[in-house]
């Protein structure tokens, strides 16, 4: 069998498994990047997504065969210093407990910012229902992705000087 | 609790990397107990914990705690910082090795913060005055014309200063001040505690950098699963490997037998170079059981003995005021009812899992374990060890709530390491970890009340039969059955002349165990919700109601080895609160409806008020209000965020799922048929803390029992019906 060649995080890796192996055993085991979990292995709780060219998908249920030639993204190419709105959001509002469900909470997260950058919480419930959090962390997430979505709003134009003086 | 004995012991662990002198103190979290049992043991050091100044400034907490989202990794070193003035992320925390002869290392009952507030405090005073004496020497000046500030020792109107790195040298051949004459801070000049400071553990969450059980990789590791019998203490009968083996990447079939003292259930473990080989080999494998002799049982089988257990007259009795049984057939008034509530999963979003490597002078492991010790422990036996040969390593853990005490998953993959001489890491599919769990019992509660003509209850008779936890884990002549299920019960705190309270252990082949706050999960919904039965049929506000049964300030303590003593004056704060918040009274539209609830577990205080609406046979629940008593709140953000994880916790078997027994067997196997509460379903949480300088108690466990009992009371306001066992059903809506 040739290898399977998959770009993740930009980076092409030549893999040698069972193609129908769950993408997400490849990034765990095979690859040895441990940020994206697995919670349940039957598309049940999200903790296992990643992005396909983008689009948010659960990697326990996506076969290694059929992401080939696809970019993938995962918590570790999220951004390279923690610097994605979603994540500066999650400190600022202190959302993870334990942690586990987060990864995938997060890659959810900022795929909705794509889709709608001021999500409602309709938009937020329907992106994050998908997503088990056992330790609860409800409250927050809903908070920190309109914290995020904030965040990542084009800021308004520093007002001049003069202007700044003049209101004062 | 007594304060620690303080003894330095600089021979435990060595100085900084550098070499040079650092100040070290050895202190303990744990009780008198522990203290007692480590000289019986003649265990070489009785310390749990160190503050180890480095030559630099620097500071580690070198403790036995683990970090399961609790916030423990930056509770602890502020309670520490503020003693020892300075600023705490200067505090580094270290998690201690497991080692027997050196940690007592345990995390659960919500006991971290409480246990360890004044030993904490105490070390960090010692050092703070080790380091003005050492100060004060070298100006030669009195030390009480010196004070520590900012990481430095300063004196005088013209300001001499030393940084605590330029003073620790000389500190630290000072000896170390007896921790009960140390001066403590007062509290009004706190900064650290009480403020809201950020976890230190969240960076390394929202990168995918934190590492958890299930991360660790070492060096010619093998993951391995293991095919268990369905049936709670079933055995392998026959089995063949034939196509497993043939499965790419699968290295070894192996049978595993059980451990009946480390609660192993055996069966056949497949190891191979992934995960995923190691899943495949396991599902081509074919088996023939050996069912045993719990394999007629079910939840019905169960619930049948409950009730007969329950129609029996002889079971202990953990409270007897008055004479209950008496008041109620002469009562003009009788209310009776029937609650039960199922096992339950814990369920944490990191299955379980553990990293063993036998060799034969030692071993080493990885554990995202709430006891460590357990784990050292199995894996030393399994071995044939001595304990300080085995290194434990303590992973951070994804959700624990009890279930990561056990050490199972250990056990098991210490079998396998031993077996084939790798590095193992035993994984749990969900499959796994819902079927092989140890669950919080199910249980049946009938109770009685009577009510006087003013609705006023004057007795309450409790009957209650459950899967005993003690029962499971102690040997027949040890137990005691009603030790980890009556707590929340039988020390009601409501002014009720005759009450009285009866337990009967049923027999069951289901594994049980803690689970987030214990008997009280269930207790805090039977005895919260036969109360508003009483104020309902009384026609007294519930609220009303309990205002009045706590009006008299009283403390209760039932059992009397129940090391906990309910306040009422504290409970009734909390209640009053909780209605002022939620705008107790405040007219709801139609099919909404409002309920409360209170309840007192791990020495912390809780009332809650949910509003909820119900609609075509859904609750949905819209709005938590919690208040909160745990004593001096040290970081407000972080028990806050306990108390939601609580009641999200809480709402889970309050509304969605059950873990139900048919043919000895669990029923359920993952999150698509034992569903775990979702976004949309959560409701919005506010927590409000009474203000208290009480010492701080903890708040992981105590905001999960009462809301279930809050939220059917709510279903109750908004439809009238009475929910009596959970989770609710849309047929009891109806
Ligand atoms: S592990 Fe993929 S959705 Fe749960
Ligand atoms: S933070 Fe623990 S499961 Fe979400």
């Amino acid at each position: 069998m040739p290898p399977i060649t998959l770009n993740v995080n930009g980076k092409a890796h030549a893999v040698d498994v069972d193609p129908q192996t769950p993408l997400l055993w490849v990034l765990r085991d095979t690859l040895n990047m441990t940020g994206t979990k697995y919670g349940c292995g039957i598309a049940q709780c999200g903790a296992c997504t990643v992005h396909l060219d983008g689009e948010a998908t659960r990697a326990c249920a996506t076969a290694v065969e059929d992401v080939q030639g696809r970019k993938i993204t995962t918590i570790e190419g999220l951004s390279a210093d923690r610097s994605h709105p979603a994540q500066l959001a999650w400190i600022a509002e202190q959302v993870p407990q334990c942690g586990y469900c987060q990864s995938g909470m997060l890659m959810t997260t900022a795929e909705l910012l794509k889709r709608k950058p001021k999500p409602t919480d309709a938009d937020i419930d329907e992106a994050i229902s998908g997503h088990i959090c056992r330790c609860g962390t409800y409250p927050r997430l809903r908070k920190a992705i309109k914290t995020a979505a904030a965040m990542a709003a084009p800021r308004p134009a520093a007002p001049k000087p003069a202007a700044k003086g003049a209101a004062r | 609790m007594s304060a620690p004995k303080s003894r330095a012991r600089r021979d435990f662990l060595k100085s900084g990397a550098t070499g040079a002198a650092a100040l070290v103190i050895g202190f303990r979290f744990s009780d008198d107990a522990f203290a007692q049992e480590a000289q019986e043991k003649k265990l070489i050091n009785p310390f749990d914990a160190w503050v180890h100044i480095e030559a630099d400034g620097r500071v580690r907490l070198v403790l036995a705690k683990s970090e399961m989202g609790q916030g423990v990794t930056t509770t602890l070193p502020m309670i520490l910082a503020e003693e020892l003035a300075i600023d705490w992320k200067q505090v580094r925390v270290e998690q201690a090795p497991t080692n027997p002869n050196i940690y007592d290392h345990g995390t659960g009952g919500s006991a971290s913060v409480r246990t360890s507030w004044l030993p904490l405090r105490q070390a960090g005073a010692a050092a703070r005055e080790m380091l003005v004496q050492a100060a004060a020497s070298h100006w030669a000046v009195n030390a009480n014309t010196c004070r520590a500030e900012a990481g430095a020792v300063v004196h005088g109107p013209r300001v001499k200063r030393l940084p605590y790195s330029q003073l620790v040298a000389a500190a630290s051949k000072l000896p170390v001040p007896d921790f009960s004459k140390v001066t403590l801070l007062n509290p009004k000049e706190f900064k650290i505690v009480g403020t809201d400071i950020p976890r230190a553990d969240i960076p390394g969450k929202v990168d995918g950098s934190g590492v958890f059980g299930m991360d660790v990789r070492v060096p010619g590791m093998l993951y391995a699963v293991v095919a268990r019998c369905p049936v709670f203490g079933g055995k392998v009968k026959r089995f063949d490997a034939t196509k497993a083996k043939a499965v790419r990447g699968v290295r070894h079939v192996l049978e595993i037998p059980a451990l009946p003292e480390a609660h192993t259930a055996g069966g056949v473990a497949v190891v191979g170079d992934t995960t995923y080989a190691a899943m495949q080999g396991r599902d081509a494998l074919t088996i023939e059981w050996d069912e045993g002799a719990h394999a007629t049982e079910s939840s019905a089988t169960l619930r049948t003995q409950f009730e007969e257990l329950l129609a029996r007259t002889d079971g202990t009795v953990v409270r007897n005021d008055g004479d209950a049984r008496a008041a109620l057939q002469g009562a003009g008034q009788k209310i009776e009812a029937t609650y039960e509530v199922p096992f339950q999963n814990h369920s944490p979003m990191e299955p379980m899992n553990a990293t063993v490597h036998i060799r034969k002078d030692g071993a080493e492991a990885w554990l995202p374990s709430q006891g460590p010790q357990w784990g050292q422990d199995a894996i030393a036996k399994i071995a044939g060890l001595p304990g300080d040969k085995v290194v434990v390593h303590t992973t951070l853990l994804g959700g624990g709530f009890g279930r990561r005490y056990h050490a199972d998953f250990v056990a098991e993959a210490a079998q396998i390491s031993k077996a084939t001489g790798a590095p193992i890491k035993v994984v749990f599919t969900r499959e796994d970890d819902t079927q092989h769990g140890f669950y919080r019992p199910a249980s049946l509660h009938k109770l009685s009340g009577a009510l006087d003509a003013k609705g006023q209850p004057q007795a309450w008779l409790h009957l209650m039969s459950s899967v005993s936890i003690d029962q499971y884990w102690t040997p027949p002549d040890k137990a005691k059955p009603a030790s980890s299920e009556v707590g929340g019960a039988a020390n009601l705190g409501y002014a009720i002349p005759n009450l009285r309270m009866e337990y009967a252990p049923a027999k069951s082949g289901v594994p049980v165990m803690w689970w987030r706050s214990v008997e009280h999960s269930t207790n805090g919904f039977v005895t919260e919700c036969f109360l508003d039965e009483l104020a309902a049929a009384g026609k007294v506000d519930p609220l009303e109601l309990r205002l009045r049964l706590l009006a008299e300030p009283r403390k209760v303590r039932v059992p009397p080895d129940n090391e906990s003593t309910l306040d009422t004056s504290r409970l009734r704060a909390c209640v009053e609160l909780a209605a002022l918040k939620a705008g107790w009274g405040k007219p709801l539209p139609k099919g909404r409806g409002r309920g409360i609830a209170c309840h007192f577990s791990f020495d912390t205080y809780v009332a809650e008020v949910a509003e909820v609406t119900v609609s075509k046979g859904v609750v949905k629940v819209d709005r938590v209000v919690a208040a909160v008593d745990c004593g001096r709140v040290i970081n407000p953000n972080g028990a806050r965020a306990q108390i939601e994880g609580g009641i999200n916790f809480g709402l889970t078997a309050a509304l969605k799922s059950a873990i139900t027994i048919d043919k000895g067997r669990v029923e359920q196997s993952n999150f698509d048929n034992y569903e775990m509460l979702r976004i949309d379903e959560a409701p919005v949480i506010e927590v409000h803390f009474v203000p208290s300088e009480a010492t701080p108690t903890g708040t992981g466990e105590p905001g999960l029992p009462p809301c279930a009992a809050a939220v059917m009371n709510a279903v109750f306001a908004a439809t009238g019906k009475r929910v009596r066992r959970l989770p609710v059903r849309t047929e009891d809506l109806a």
